[in-house]
C-alpha cells in the first residue's frame, strides 16, 4: 500500500514532482560544479602563477659573488665554478619530478660582435625548448616554459643548431634584423628572431647552451639553472631547518612540495650545486594562491547555501499544495506517522534521483569551466559522489521537515472544506 | 460561511479606512496567506542578496587582488641611459606622477672593492621604502642608524664573514661600515650591499641611477603612467617590468573569468528558485483567479493584479536582498582580504530591475496558461 501511494504521487503529480525534482538537480548541480572548481583551483592557480618564471635557483655551491648591477654583469664572467650539464636531467628523476614545470640552464659569456663594435656583450648560453630523456622519460624543457614573458620576433632557434636571437634593444642599435647573420667571437651566426624581454636581455645574446660552451671553451659548463616548480604556499613547518628535523618529521618535510623542501632535493640531485627559492616568485605565489582558494571557498559556501535554499523553498511549495491530500488521509485514518513517513519517502527518492542527475550535470559543468578558463579538466574526486548524495538527502528532508510538520497537524476539516 | 475567524475579519475591515480596491486585494492578499507570500519574499530575497554579493565580488575582487599582486614589488622601471645619473629631481617628478597611488623607490649603484681587493656591488637607497616595496626580502635586521649596512646573505660570506665592522673603498674614499644585518633574496640582491641613500651619496658622490615604481592601477593606468612618464623624463627609458605585469594579467583573468562561472551559476540557481516558488504560488491561487473573473474582472485587470503583486515583491525582496548581499560581501572581503568589499551601489540597479523582471515572468507565466481555462472548471476544482 505505502509503495503504491509514492508511486501513485510520483505518476499522478508530475508537474509538481518535475518542478522539485529540476531545483533539486539544480541545486546539486551547482553544488556540485562548484565544489569540483573550488578543490582543483588551487592547482590551476598555481600552473598559472607558474608565468612569472622560474621560483627556484641552482648555482654552483663556491661560487663567487655577483657583480651584476641591473641584469648587466660587470665581471668577466669567465671565472668562477660551474656545474655540470650532464647532471641536469637527474632533476627530473627527484622525488617532486612531477612538480617540476620546466628548467633552463644559463652560461653567461662575455663577446665581441661584427669586430668594429669595441665594447664587449654578454652572451647568455640557454636551452629553449631542448627535449631532454631521464631513464625512460622524455620531456621538452628551457626558456620557453621557465620564462613565457619572452617574445621573439622572427622564430626561436633550435636547440641544436648555432643560431642566436638578438635582444630587442641591441638589435635596434646594430640594425640587424631576423634573417640576417651576425659575427660573434670569429664566426658567422644566422639570427632568427628579435627578443623582447622588458628585462636586461634586451641589450643581450640569447644563444643555445652549446655555442656558448664552445666560446667559453668549456664543454658541458653551466653557470645557474632557473627551475620552475609547483609548490605549498610556505607555513611555520616549511621554515625549519632540516638539519633539527628527524625521524617522521624530516619525512613529512621531505616529502611535502614546499620550496625549501624542493631546493633540497635539487641540491641532493645536482653534485657540489647550491639551490635557493627565489623568494620574490616563491613567497608571493603562497599569498596570492590562498587568497585566491579562499575566495573561492567563501563562494561555493554562498553556492552551497543559496542551492540549499533553493531545495528548501521548492520542497516546501511541493508539500504545501497538497494539503487537501493529507486531509483525506487523515479523514481515512491514517497517522501522523504515516502521512509523514510517506512525505519524506518521496523526498528521499526526489533527492536520489536529482543528485545523481544533479552530480553528472555539475561534473559536466565543471570540465566545461575547466576547459574554457583553463584550457586544462576539472576531474571530480568520486569519492565526492556519496558524499553529495548525501548533502542532498539532508538538504532534501531539512527543507521538507517544516512544511511536513506544518501539513500533518493541519485540521483535516478544513482542508477538506477547501479553506486554507 | 461565518466561521469565527470570518466575523471577526468582517469586523476589522469595518473599522479600516477605505482604500481603493485594487489596493486593499494587493494588501490583503499579502496579509492572508502570509505562509505563501513570506516563502515567496523568502526566495526573492535569497536570490537578490546572492546576487548582489556576486556581482559586488566579480567588480570589487580585481582592485582587491591587485593590492595582494603588489606585493611582487615594482611593475615600473625607471633607468637613466648609459649609465649616466637620473637628474636630481626625477623622483620628485615620479612622485607627482603617481600621485600617491603606489611607491617610487630611487636605487644608486656603485662597484667598489674590499679590503683584499674584491669587487662588490654597493647600493644606496630609501630602506624605509625598500621594506614596502620589496616584502619578499628575509632580513634579519634592518639598519637603522648611519654607517650601517644590510649585507646580502653571499655578500656577508666575503666582506664580514664573523658580523665585523669592514672598510670599503670607492675611488679612493674609504668608508667604514657595521654589518647591521644580512638579506636573502635568492637573486641578485644576495651578493649586494644596501646603504641608506645618504650615507652612500656622502661616501660616493653618485647620484641614483633606477627608480623603481610599484603604480597599483589596473594595466591601462599602468600603460598611461610609463606614457607620462616617457615624456616628462626624456633623458630616462621608463618601461614594464613585464615579468611581473604578464603574470599579474594572466593569474587575475583567469581568476575573474573563474568567479563570473561561478556568479553565473549561482545567480541562475537563484533566478530558477525564484521562478518555481512564484509559479507555484500563483497557480496555487487559481481559485482566487477564477472568482474574479466569474464576478466579471477583465482579464486585463486580472493580469495587471497578479503582475502587481509581483512587481512588489521583487521590489521589496531587490531591496532587502540587496542590503543583506552587501553585508555577505563585505564579510567575505574582511575573512579572505582583510579589507571590507567597497559596497558598489551601481550594482542596485541591475539588481532591482533583474528581481522584478524575474518575478513579472513568472507571475506571467500561470495566468497565460490559465487564461484558457473557464472558470468553472476550477472553481469546480477540477
Amino acid at each position: 500500500m505505502f509503495g503504491r501511494l509514492v508511486y501513485e504521487s510520483f505518476r499522478r503529480q508530475k508537474r509538481r514532482k518535475l518542478l522539485a525534482g529540476v531545483a533539486i538537480t539544480l541545486g546539486v548541480g551547482v553544488a556540485t560544479a562548484m565544489i569540483a572548481v573550488a578543490t582543483d583551483i588551487g592547482d590551476k592557480i598555481s600552473r598559472e602563477l607558474r608565468s612569472y618564471g622560474a621560483n627556484l635557483i641552482v648555482t654552483p655551491q663556491e661560487d663567487t659573488l655577483d657583480v651584476q648591477i641591473g641584469g648587466v654583469d660587470l665581471k668577466p664572467p669567465s671565472d668562477g665554478t660551474y656545474l655540470n650539464e650532464a647532471d641536469l636531467p637527474k632533476i627530473k628523476g627527484m622525488f617532486w619530478r612531477n612538480n617540476i614545470v620546466g628548467f633552463a640552464p644559463m652560461l653567461p659569456v662575455s663577446v665581441h660582435v661584427n669586430d668594429a663594435d669595441v665594447t664587449s656583450l654578454t652572451l647568455i648560453g640557454t636551452y629553449f625548448s631542448k627535449r631532454l630523456t631521464f631513464g625512460k622519460q622524455d620531456f621538452v624543457t628551457g626558456v620557453r616554459v621557465t620564462h613565457p614573458w619572452w617574445k621573439v620576433q622572427g622564430a626561436w632557434p633550435d636547440d641544436n643548431s648555432f643560431d642566436v636571437l638578438l635582444g630587442e634593444s641591441l638589435a635596434s642599435r646594430l640594425g640587424s634584423k631576423a634573417g640576417d647573420e651576425i659575427e660573434i667571437a670569429g664566426q658567422t651566426h644566422r639570427v632568427t628572431g628579435i627578443l623582447s624581454t622588458g628585462g636586461a636581455e634586451d641589450g643581450q645574446i640569447v644563444a643555445p647552451l652549446a655555442l656558448a660552451q664552445q666560446i667559453l671553451d668549456k664543454p658541458g659548463a653551466v653557470r645557474r639553472v632557473y627551475v620552475s616548480a609547483l609548490t605549498k604556499p610556505e607555513d611555520a613547518f616549511a621554515r625549519r631547518d632540516p638539519q633539527t628535523l628527524r625521524g617522521a618529521e624530516y619525512d613529512r618535510w621531505y616529502c611535502s612540495p614546499y620550496a625549501a623542501s624542493i631546493a633540497f632535493q635539487l641540491q641532493e640531485a645536482i653534485p657540489h650545486s647550491h639551490a635557493e627559492q627565489i623568494r620574490q616568485i616563491a613567497q608571493n605565489e603562497g599569498t596570492v594562491l590562498s587568497r585566491i582558494k579562499g575566495l573561492m571557498l567563501l563562494v561555493t559556501l554562498a553556492a552551497l547555501f543559496a542551492s540549499a535554499l533553493a531545495v528548501s523553498a521548492a520542497m516546501a511549495t511541493a508539500i504545501f499544495e497538497r494539503r487537501n491530500e493529507v486531509g483525506l488521509m487523515k479523514a481515512l485514518g491514517a497517522g501522523n506517522i504515516s502521512v509523514a513517513a510517506l512525505f519524506f519517502a518521496e523526498a528521499l527518492l526526489l533527492a536520489l534521483i536529482g543528485g545523481v542527475l544533479g552530480f553528472a550535470g555539475g561534473a559536466l559543468l565543471a570540465r566545461q569551466i575547466g576547459q574554457s578558463i583553463f584550457d586544462s579538466q576539472i576531474t571530480i574526486e568520486p569519492v565526492l559522489f556519496p558524499l553529495i548524495l548525501a548533502i542532498a538527502v539532508i538538504v532534501t528532508f531539512g527543507g521538507s521537515a517544516v512544511a511536513i510538520r506544518r501539513a500533518v497537524k493541519f485540521d483535516p476539516v478544513y482542508a477538506l472544506r477547501g479553506e486554507t | 460561511m461565518s466561521s469565527p475567524r470570518n466575523s471577526d475579519l468582517a469586523n476589522r475591515r469595518a473599522a479600516r479606512p477605505h482604500t481603493s480596491m485594487f489596493l486593499r486585494m494587493l494588501m490583503r492578499a499579502a496579509v492572508l496567506r502570509r505562509g505563501r507570500a513570506a516563502s515567496a519574499l523568502l526566495a526573492m530575497v535569497v536570490a537578490a542578496s546572492v546576487a548582489t554579493a556576486m556581482l559586488n565580488l566579480y567588480v570589487d575582487v580585481q582592485a582587491k587582488l591587485r593590492k595582494e599582486f603588489r606585493n611582487y614589488g615594482a611593475n615600473i622601471l625607471v633607468v637613466a641611459k648609459d649609465g649616466q645619473a637620473l637628474p636630481a629631481d626625477t623622483l620628485d617628478k615620479v612622485r607627482a606622477a603617481l600621485g600617491g597611488r603606489g611607491l617610487a623607490v630611487p636605487f644608486a649603484y656603485a662597484v667598489a672593492r674590499t679590503s683584499d681587493g674584491q669587487s662588490v656591488v654597493v647600493s644606496g637607497t630609501d630602506l624605509d621604502q625598500v621594506r614596502k616595496l620589496d616584502s619578499w626580502w628575509s632580513v634579519t635586521a634592518w639598519p637603522n642608524a648611519s654607517q650601517d649596512a644590510l649585507l646580502g646573505s653571499r655578500a656577508a660570506g666575503v666582506v664580514s664573514p664573523q658580523r665585523k665592522a669592514f672598510d670599503l673603498s670607492f675611488r679612493q674614499r674609504t668608508i667604514h661600515l657595521k654589518p647591521a644585518g644580512t638579506l636573502r633574496t635568492g637573486a641578485s640582491e644576495d651578493s649586494r650591499i644596501y646603504l641608506s641613500l645618504q650615507d652612500f651619496e656622502n661616501w660616493t658622490g653618485v647620484q641614483p641611477s633606477t627608480i623603481e615604481i610599484a603604480s597599483s592601477g589596473s594595466p591601462e593606468e599602468v600603460n598611461a603612467l610609463i606614457k607620462k612618464l616617457s615624456q616628462t623624463l626624456p633623458t630616462a627609458e621608463v618601461r614594464p617590468i613585464r615579468q611581473i605585469t604578464e603574470g599579474e594579467a594572466r593569474v587575475l583573468g583567469k581568476t575573474r573569468s573563474t568567479l563570473a562561472a561561478a556568479a553565473a551559476l549561482i545567480i541562475a540557481t537563484a533566478a530558477l528558485c525564484v521562478l518555481s516558488t512564484l509559479i507555484g504560488w500563483v497557480f496555487d491561487r487559481r481559485r482566487d483567479f477564477a472568482i474574479m473573473k466569474a464576478l466579471g474582472a477583465s482579464e486585463g485587470l486580472i493580469g495587471g493584479f497578479f503582475a502587481a503583486e509581483a512587481a512588489a515583491l521583487g521590489a521589496v525582496g531587490a531591496i532587502v536582498g540587496f542590503g543583506i548581499g552587501i553585508g555577505v560581501a563585505a564579510w567575505i572581503g574582511r575573512v579572505n582580504f582583510h579589507a571590507p568589499v567597497v559596497p558598489r551601489f551601481d550594482v542596485l540597479p541591475i539588481v532591482f530591475v533583474g528581481s522584478i523582471v524575474v518575478a513579472l515572468v513568472s507571475a506571467v507565466l500561470p495566468i497565460f496558461l490559465l487564461r484558457r481555462v473557464q472558470p468553472a472548471m476550477i472553481l469546480r476544482g477540477e
